[in-house]
């Protein structure tokens, strides 16, 4: 890769171990993909929940934490994705203290390091979103998909530790959709059918993501009949990136860089159709009905105030089944002012829990499963669904009205 | 009768390594498809659940969504219980960033065509990054 003086002084360690590994870092995964240089980044936001940190991720902090302020501080502004723990409920959720000290420990490392703590996987809808053609270092690929697709903004799937190197060198090797050419569609959809619910979107996105499955494929859709809001593009984006690793999708009319077809793709590209027994099959694989139904889940991503205000309409003055929990979980930001709103009272007076600043499938999920006997788990997230399976439950995906009815039955309906 | 075969790859990341392979033509995600702490696929939709990844030399189409994974691969190295190399189809920027941090061994872009036909469960494979070579060594009853 070319390097300019500066980051030929970052190689050198002139400006500090920290900085020496990050531009090495980089380099390395440079060199995978064949980047031929760096571009430099507005903003940088890091997963680093302790699950996956583990001991040994967190002492990778530590250290960099350790070294002197020049050396460890972030040079753009950095944020956070969701903890692991709300440290308010987490005794509740029967999470353990071994876990809060070594969330604790990473906090302490990132605020060394000038790392903004938003813990928030909505950062494009709470903190600042991004503007088409800023290139970024963002980690969450939720996050990502939506930058890239939404706001039309340039960022790879970046993991944590490159995240990392790139908010302490303020850039990222240029490859994959930093570069023009790999943000051209690839496959096209033509969508047949109605979207209604959040899960709709959903699950749209989870079978075009499963189709394409792969980061190199950009897929661009036509026939949405209903205008997306900004919920509905956030489930959507988050199910096609956990279904197809896809980071970036186009929808003629909609998306900033498809205003035709032409503008993406050959007109002449075949379309697959994504129909009404598409998206009914897509929902059968997820069964469950009549069953009892341990936890309801509201996360990944995180709600924002208007899915909080929708779940604050559909619990009023009812109470949920008591061996049913029900947790709705969402972004600092979200929560300050949903607290503010009543929302939050309107919401856990139904007996359910309102979890800020973390992730249900990033919080030591299987722990907590095991620990309240959580074993069926209802979700309007397909992105949560998708997951969750791997952590010992047994999800069943439905749209946000059907969740709530069940978590009041206290099964399945 | 012992065959070798040479496969050329992508330049990859990490260290020279030899193993035992196993393959399958399903997808890889650290977060979504492993128990970590027992060291086996655990999601029930995986063609491998049930089976241990520890030491392997794992072979999969592509990786899945999942940022967690850059940092999962450190873990599990860190506690032994790891795969020694990943080899892939296409892989996506985590998982790739992920072997870079942990200095694990992986590869993708095979020349030959799809590597997971091209390498079989079993095998004794030797993975080279640094110049994109992995080495198949098979015992083998059939000719050629």
């Amino acid at each position: 890769m070319q390097l300019n003086k500066e980051e030929q002084a970052m190689l050198n360690g002139e400006l500090g171990e920290p900085r020496r590994w990050a531009i090495e870092h980089m380099m390395r995964v440079g060199r995978f993909f064949d980047a031929e240089d760096f571009v430099e980044v507005t903003q940088a936001h890091i997963m680093a929940d302790t699950e996956s940190l583990g001991e040994a991720g967190v002492r990778f902090l530590e250290d960099i934490a350790a070294r002197p302020e020049a050396e460890r501080q972030v040079r753009i502004p950095m944020i956070t994705d969701p903890r692991g723990i709300d440290f308010c409920h987490y005794k509740r959720l029967r999470q353990t203290d071994l876990m809060a000290t070594l969330e604790q420990r990473a906090i302490d490392a990132f605020e060394a390091m000038g790392i903004l703590m938003t813990n928030t996987c909505i950062n494009y809808q709470t903190i600042m979103p991004p503007v088409r053609g800023e290139h970024l270092a963002f980690g969450d690929t939720g996050v990502v998909i939506y930058c890239n697709s939404v706001l039309g903004a340039y960022s790879n799937f970046e993991g944590g530790p490159s995240a990392l190197a790139a908010g302490l060198t303020g850039r990222t090797p240029r490859y994959g959709l930093h570069l023009e050419q790999n943000r051209r569609a690839t496959r096209r959809f033509r969508v047949d059918c109605e979207l209604q619910h959040l899960s709709d979107w959903g699950a749209l996105g989870g079978i075009i993501g499963a189709r394409a499955g792969s980061y190199w494929e950009v897929p661009v859709i036509e026939g949405i009949r209903n205008q997306p809001g900004s919920d509905e593009m956030k489930h959507m984006g988050a199910a096609m990136a956990s279904f197809g690793s896809v980071p970036l999708f186009h929808i003629v009319g909609v998306t900033p860089e498809a205003p035709t077809l032409e503008a993406v793709c050959d007109a002449a590209m075949p379309a697959e159709t994504v129909g009404m027994a598409d998206l009914e099959e897509f929902f059968a694989r997820y069964g469950g009905k009549g069953e009892k139904v341990d936890v309801v889940v509201f996360s990944a991503p995180q709600l924002s105030l208007m899915e909080m205000q929708s779940l604050a309409e559909l619990l009023d003055s009812r109470k949920l089944h008591p061996d049913t929990s029900l947790l709705a979980v969402t972004s600092p930001v979200v929560a300050a002012d949903a607290r503010r709103m009543g929302l939050v009272e309107r919401i856990e007076a139904s007996g359910a829990l309102v979890l800020e600043g973390m992730c249900f499938y990033q919080s030591y999920a299987r722990e907590m499963g095991e620990a309240n006997g959580w074993k069926r788990l209802m979700t309007n997230s397909v992105k949560l669904a998708n997951i969750i399976g791997g952590y010992g439950y047994e999800p069943t995906l439905s749209n946000m009205e059907n969740c709530v009815a069940s978590a009041i039955a206290g099964e399945i309906v | 009768m012992v065959t070798t075969i040479e496969l050329r790859c992508h330049v990859g990341v990490g260290p020279v390594v030899t193993g035992e392979a196993l393959v399958t033509d399903d997808n890889f995600s650290a977060r979504y498809d492993l128990d970590r702490i027992a060291g086996i696929f655990s999601r029930p939709q995986h063609k491998l659940v049930g089976q241990s990844y520890v030491d392997k030399i794992m072979v999969f189409n592509t990786a899945k969504g999942g940022v967690a994974s850059a940092w999962m691969l450190h873990e599990m190295k860190s506690r032994g219980i790891a795969p020694k190399a990943i080899l892939f189809n296409n892989v996506n920027p985590i998982l790739a960033q992920g072997a870079a941090l942990a200095d694990m061994a992986m590869c993708d872009r095979f020349v030959d065509g799809d590597v997971t036909r091209l390498i079989r469960t079993a095998d004794r494979v030797t993975v080279n990054p640094e110049i994109g070579l992995v080495t198949i060594t098979r015992e083998s009853v059939e000719a050629g």
